[in-house]
């Protein structure tokens, strides 16, 4: 069985919620949707305060090539234009409706119907996606129809949908390979002719087996009936480590293609979107619906314990209070929430944050598993040396620096750091060795762009 | 820190917020448990001194660091718990003959650890590994003591005066027979089996070449030590002592004898494996590995000591940071020669 080839670690998968279906979470009263939800600029308000809207009206527009539209997730009327803290800590401009009935646009097809056949042709189905506001939902938020607009004379020969979640505890993306396989299928069909590919694997580890035996069965039976092509769409299974859901990683697995320093996926030929990016796109391009829902996973050790937790399909915007509410509030023991998988994800410090687009999870974490421990001397075990998915000595990086020599830890690679977290995991001495990672790449990339605006000023 | 909404104090951290269950402390007990074996089988043949020994190499390692911490470095906790004293402890006693008089191995443990760990930072700052820098200085000090070797098994369980009988050690015998040739010591060689197995003169960790393996397996088993590291180290030290053996074999004794005999497994399958003193990455201390391994050959074979594990390692150890800046792992998305030795 395929997987990456250089470090990675094996965190407790703790997927407690594997086995709940996914349940639709009511409107709540109030929502704040931010403008800003994914990378690239924010998007450009094109509503007031009173306005009323509809689930589907656009609240802003994209504002450049790298940005996407937002959408109002409920029908309701226009609070007002505020700012609200987002998982990252940040201040955010946001669209806070308060929340009358549940009335969608017109347009919007919201049969349960499955819609096969796709008329539309490459350029209408990257139009439509950028319309639809659809970002990366497996947290990146990047953009998705960027990412399918090849530039001239780059070629794409493979599609990847990434159901790898390698995140401990999040079963979102599992769940909807589980319920939603069909929807699946035609999203991941809709984005190969997007990006002109004639074949699509979809990677999924074998810690779910259920989910890989399904999609098997539903692409048997599909070509059988002669709705998909044979042999074009794969289920790829791979063995699990993390991050195998990392982009870069993801690809070397499936096709052993590493893409090159610096470098996109498009250089080596391959797009890579998430299992829910690739639904949200049939919703887009099929049913004429915006990226105005996500599953997420409510779970931790002790709300999971006492019954509760699961996967909820969750409107933007929603404040995580509505989640806590649903899932019958704070567990006792809980000493950190965590937005996000446990690898990647933020602490967040007030309820009043709202789902994103790239929200996936919310975790309960109890006393036991969120305190810190004391750091220790580093011993040269070299364990984080051996995690790093990128090849690169973390704990040189580390003290480099400390010692704030930032040319030395730009040639030792620190930009190429995905801050999956691994170097950290697997420290025995608990140094927070990312940390200080990620202060170096911000003092390099500075660096970086002080050259760059020197060479242009010349 | 006090939040609005939660009304309960949250914990705020940068990810990632999962943390691996080994810690330093777990690594340096299960190197405790893997010399077990080791232990065991010296207190069989040595009896209660071999016991008494182990102790009191431990204690006095554990009570050093102790002190330094509390007293020297001025900090309210202590470091012994963390095992690593420990560890130095049983494999300076196994480094000594079991005879030694316990005043020198304390002395030897107040090296090991106060000069060559604690002198340093404490643990993960040594450049040398602290064991064999205790050992080397008991042998320069106490040189009579250091090279009376018992011969194991021939005294009481609970005898407490070992030089009553005692005999050069294999390594010793072939390095003396000279010009005589092998021929003349052959009949007081031990076997290959009693190598293996045990039952042969020397230091207290040196008895038992299987000992030393299982608890080197369970290491390779838990993660903690690649197999590959002290395979390569005993390849080169077959390396050079197979060239010597196909030259003259009547004057040099063969590799299988060499790798079996004196510390060489102790020091493949624990020093050469010592993570503080060894390079970063796994290329780095493969060269590092098979570079000492000849380096125990050469010394071995044309050294003024019978044995050269503890120099080829200690020699080597200054030799890291050389490792560490030439020799990188190979990183992602650089094309599959970047990384290599720059």
């Amino acid at each position: 069985m395929k997987t990456f080839s250089i470090g990675g670690i094996h965190p407790p998968e703790n997927k407690l919620t594997a086995d709940k279906p996914i349940v639709d979470l009511a409107p709540p009263a109030q929502v704040a949707i931010p403008v800003s939800q994914h990378i690239g600029k924010p998007a450009e308000l094109v509503v007031e305060r009173g306005t009323e809207v509809k689930v589907g009206t656009l609240l802003a527009k994209a504002s450049g090539f790298i940005s996407a539209p937002v959408h109002s997730s409920v029908s309701g009327k226009v609070k007002k234009i505020d700012t609200v803290v987002d998982a990252q800590g940040y201040r955010r401009q946001a669209v806070v409706i308060a929340v009358d009935g549940d009335e969608w646009e017109p347009g919007i097809d919201t049969t349960p119907d499955l819609v096969q056949s796709i008329p539309m042709d490459a350029t209408s189905i990257v139009a439509r996606i950028a319309e639809a506001g659809i970002v990366g939902a497996g947290g990146a938020t990047f953009p998705t129809a960027v990412k399918y607009s090849v530039p001239e004379g780059k070629h794409v020969d493979t599609l990847l949908i990434n159901g790898v979640e390698c995140e401990p505890y999040l079963t979102a993306d599992h769940r909807l390979m589980l319920e939603n396989a069909d929807e699946l299928i035609v999203g991941t069909r809709v984005l190969m002719k997007a990006a002109g590919v004639a074949r699509a694997w979809i990677g999924i580890e074998n810690n779910k087996p259920d989910a890989i035996a399904h999609l098997q069965e539903r692409l048997q039976t599909l070509s059988a009936a002669g709705e998909i092509p044979e042999g074009t769409l794969q289920v790829l299974p791979l063995e699990v480590k993390y991050p195998q859901g990392g982009e870069k990683q993801l690809i070397e697995a499936a096709t052993g293609r590493e893409v090159p320093s610096g470098k996109l996926p498009l250089d080596v030929g391959c797009v890579v979107s998430n299992v829910s990016t690739a639904i949200a796109v049939y919703h887009a391009v099929q049913k004429n619906r915006p990226f105005i829902d996500r599953i997420v996973t409510v779970t931790g050790k002790e709300l999971v314990a006492r019954g509760d937790g699961g996967n909820f399909r969750v409107r933007i915007g929603t404040p995580v209070s509505a989640l806590v509410e649903a899932v019958g509030g704070m567990p006792e023991d809980t000493a950190k929430v965590v937005m996000g998988g446990p690898m990647t994800g933020k602490a967040i410090t007030s309820f009043d944050v709202p789902i994103t687009k790239g929200s996936g999870g919310l975790i309960f974490m109890r006393a036991a598993d969120a305190r810190r421990h004391a750091v220790g001397n580093c011993i040269r075990c070299s364990r984080c040396v051996g995690a790093c998915p990128m090849g690169l000595e973390p704990y040189l990086l580390e003290k480099l620096v400390q010692a704030e020599m930032w040319e030395d830890a730009e040639r030792e690679g620190i930009m190429d750091c995905i801050e999956c977290g691994s170097c950290n995991f697997a420290c025995p001495s608990n140094r927070p060795i990312l940390d200080w990672i990620r202060l170096g790449k911000g003092r390099v990339g500075a660096l970086r762009r002080s050259r760059a605006a020197a060479r242009a000023g010349k | 820190m006090s939040t609005q909404a939660t009304g309960r104090s949250l914990v705020v951290a940068l990810p990632p917020h999962e943390r691996s269950e080994v810690s330093v402390a777990r690594i340096m007990w299960s190197v405790v448990l893997a010399l077990m074996p080791t232990t065991l089988v010296g207190i069989w043949f040595y009896g209660i001194r071999a016991a008494v020994v182990t102790l009191t190499a431990v204690g006095a390692s554990v009570v050093v660091e102790h002190v330094i911490v509390r007293y020297f470095f001025r900090r309210d906790t202590t470091t012994v718990t963390d095992g690593s004293a420990v560890v130095t402890g049983m494999l300076l006693a196994y480094n000594v003959p079991a005879g030694i008089p316990l005043w020198q191995l304390v002395v030897g443990a107040v090296v090991a650890i106060g000069v060559a760990k604690m002198a340093f930072g404490g643990i993960g700052n040594n450049p040398f590994n602290p064991a064999l820098v205790g050992r080397a200085f008991m042998l320069v000090s106490f040189p009579v003591d250091m090279t009376t070797w018992p011969v194991p098994g021939s005294q009481g369980f609970a005898t407490w005066n070992l030089d009553a009988v005692t005999a050069a050690t294999p390594l010793g015998l072939v390095k003396e027979a000279g010009a005589g040739g092998l021929s003349a010591v052959a009949d007081q060689l031990p076997s290959y089996g009693s190598l293996f197995l045990g039952n042969i003169g020397g230091c207290i960790g040196e008895a038992s070449a299987l000992a030393v393996v299982l608890g080197g397996l369970y290491l390779v088993w838990k993660g903690f030590v690649p197999w590959v590291v002290p395979l390569l180290y005993l390849a080169g030290l077959g390396l050079v002592t197979g060239i010597a053996w196909a030259i003259d074999p009547g004057t040099y004794i063969d590799p299988l004898y060499h790798i079996l005999a004196g510390g060489a497994m102790l020091g493949a399958w624990f020093m050469v494996t010592d993570m503080t003193t060894s390079p970063m990455s796994l290329t780095g201390r493969m060269v590092f590995a098979a570079s000492a391994g000849l380096l125990a050959g050469i010394i071995r074979l044309f050294g003024g000591y019978p044995e050269g594990v503890s120099y080829s390692i200690l020699i080597m150890n200054a030799l890291v940071p050389v490792f560490d800046r030439h020799f990188k792992p190979r990183k992602f998305g650089y094309g599959a020669s970047a990384g290599g030795a720059a």
